[in-house]
């Protein structure tokens, strides 16, 4: 166990939100297909009400703080956020479009000691880029933004999010990354609107070329490892929870609304009305999510993929129940090992139940 | 003898978890954890007071260690924190040493 781990564990048990994620807008300068925000200001929270929070959290323990949103940089009082976070020792990561971050930007970054900066980029080709973002330039003007960071010393991560229309393009994307000396990292996963509208759900790549990309040496690593069939789950995957969301981790959007995890959009508190550490330790939404074990899943804990399904509750509670499937993973898990899940053979035998009525037969002669 | 001066990087996060301190370099990510007595000394350092009187002043007297051991141990601790640029170290206070940040507890 790497010493992370072992701190990660020791969070887990004395129930310390180590790592929380705030969107400080959903404003943004971009415009992108896939995204799940609703981009109009409702009431962000105020300079001084995010400065409180911050308080708050570091009181609570929190050790990694990541600021994102929408576009981080659309608050003309980033950088004032950003320096208070820094006094109070968080180690700050910043996910950004970048289009914002010019020589002067990059440069404070670095003085205020930003761990690491995870920028979108979504193709090496200006054109497929542009067009997700739906912002000309876009690429050019992220990329020239990864050159004043790396420039600086900043670690720089791009963050390639995989849709139907640049699905063929992480190998130029990975490429690019590696011109730049940067992380590459890739997501696969398209997630439904806050507000509960599927219909980006469509841009989700086939299952055909989600099988691709778990065959990808470079993507994966060992194939043989990362494709193998599941072992039968012990006591140990049984006993698990499905990941740091409402454990170790929080989400805060930046009208205050306190969540398990950005994926996972069930309201558990609102930071105007209560101190954060109340509604971490007290939130029954929260005292819900954590009590939830491998084992009290329907569906899932009769599933051969329990023990190494990437099965994400977030995505599973918009999907219906927090105990449920979520079908992205269980696709995932299928794609990965071509071992169907639980939940897509109990569909396969509902589909059949649901089959054609009447049977016709030509009678050969 | 030359006294040694110890203050916190501003290069770093930082944070007590069950008693322990957490501290990551934001130059290299290196993490690092500090058992308690070394996190007496890293929340001492204030860049004024002498590694000497912390040691007198927090970690004999908390830990009921010899002085001349915990004078050792302590230079050896801080030396090694400066080698990973965490820790700054110098023969004399630092200016502006009292605006250093301080860790939630």
């Amino acid at each position: 166990m790497s010493l992370m781990q072992e701190m990660s564990q020791r969070a887990l048990d004395l129930g310390v939100p180590m790592s929380v994620h705030f969107d400080v807008t959903y404003r943004c300068n971009e415009r992108c297909v896939h995204c799940y925000l609703d981009h109009d200001d409702h009431g962000e929270l105020t300079t001084a009400e995010i400065k409180r929070v911050l308080d708050e959290l570091a009181d609570a323990g929190t050790f990694f703080l990541t600021l994102s949103g929408g576009e981080v940089l659309m608050r003309r009082d980033f950088f004032e956020l950003l320096e208070y976070a820094r006094l109070l020792l968080f180690s700050v990561r910043i996910k950004t479009n970048a289009v914002m971050i010019g020589e002067a930007e990059a440069r404070r970054m670095v003085e205020l000691g930003v761990d690491q900066v995870q920028v979108s980029i979504y193709s090496h080709r200006p054109g497929v880029h542009d067009a997700i973002t739906k912002l000309p330039g876009s690429l050019r003007r992220s990329v020239e933004a990864i050159r004043f960071l790396t420039a600086h010393g900043l670690k720089v991560v791009i963050a390639n999010v995989l849709m139907t229309s640049n699905m063929r393009d992480h190998a130029g994307v990975q490429a690019l990354a590696r011109d730049l000396g940067v992380q590459y990292t890739l997501d696969p996963t398209i997630t439904p609107k806050m507000d509960g509208d599927t219909s980006i759900l469509n841009l989700r790549i086939p299952g055909s070329e989600l099988g691709a990309v778990f065959r990808n040496q470079s993507l994966v690593g060992d194939v043989e490892q990362f494709c193998a069939p599941p072992p039968a789950p012990d006591e140990d995957a049984m006993e698990g929870y499905p990941c740091s969301a409402g454990h170790t981790l929080a989400y805060i959007s930046p009208y205050g609304d306190v969540f398990p995890c950005v994926q996972f959009p069930l309201p558990s508190g609102n930071v105007r009305r209560q101190k954060f550490i109340d509604i971490w330790r007290n939130s029954s939404e929260l005292n819900e999510v954590r009590s939830i074990r491998a084992k009290d899943l329907p569906v899932c804990s009769t599933c051969s993929h329990v023990g190494t399904c990437t099965r994400c509750p977030g995505l599973a509670y918009m999907e219906g129940s927090m105990r449920g499937p979520s079908t992205a993973d269980c696709e995932k898990s299928f794609q990965r090992t071509g071992i169907r899940s639980a939940n897509m053979l109990r569909k396969d035998r509902n589909n059949a139940a649901l089959g054609p009525l009447i049977q016709i037969q030509a009678a050969v002669a | 003898m030359t006294e040694t001066y110890i203050a916190r990087s501003p290069a770093i996060a930082s944070r007590m978890l069950g008693g322990e301190m957490m501290v990551m370099s934001t130059v290299d990510s290196t993490f690092f954890t500090l058992n308690p007595v070394a996190t007496v000394i890293w929340q001492a350092a204030d860049g004024n007071t002498p590694l000497s009187e912390i040691v007198a002043r927090h970690v004999c007297k908390d830990f009921e260690i010899d002085p001349e051991t915990a004078l050792r141990d302590a230079e050896h601790f801080v030396k090694e924190l400066s080698t990973h640029g965490i820790l700054l170290l110098s023969d004399r206070p630092f200016p502006n040493s009292s605006a250093a940040p301080t860790e939630a507890a």
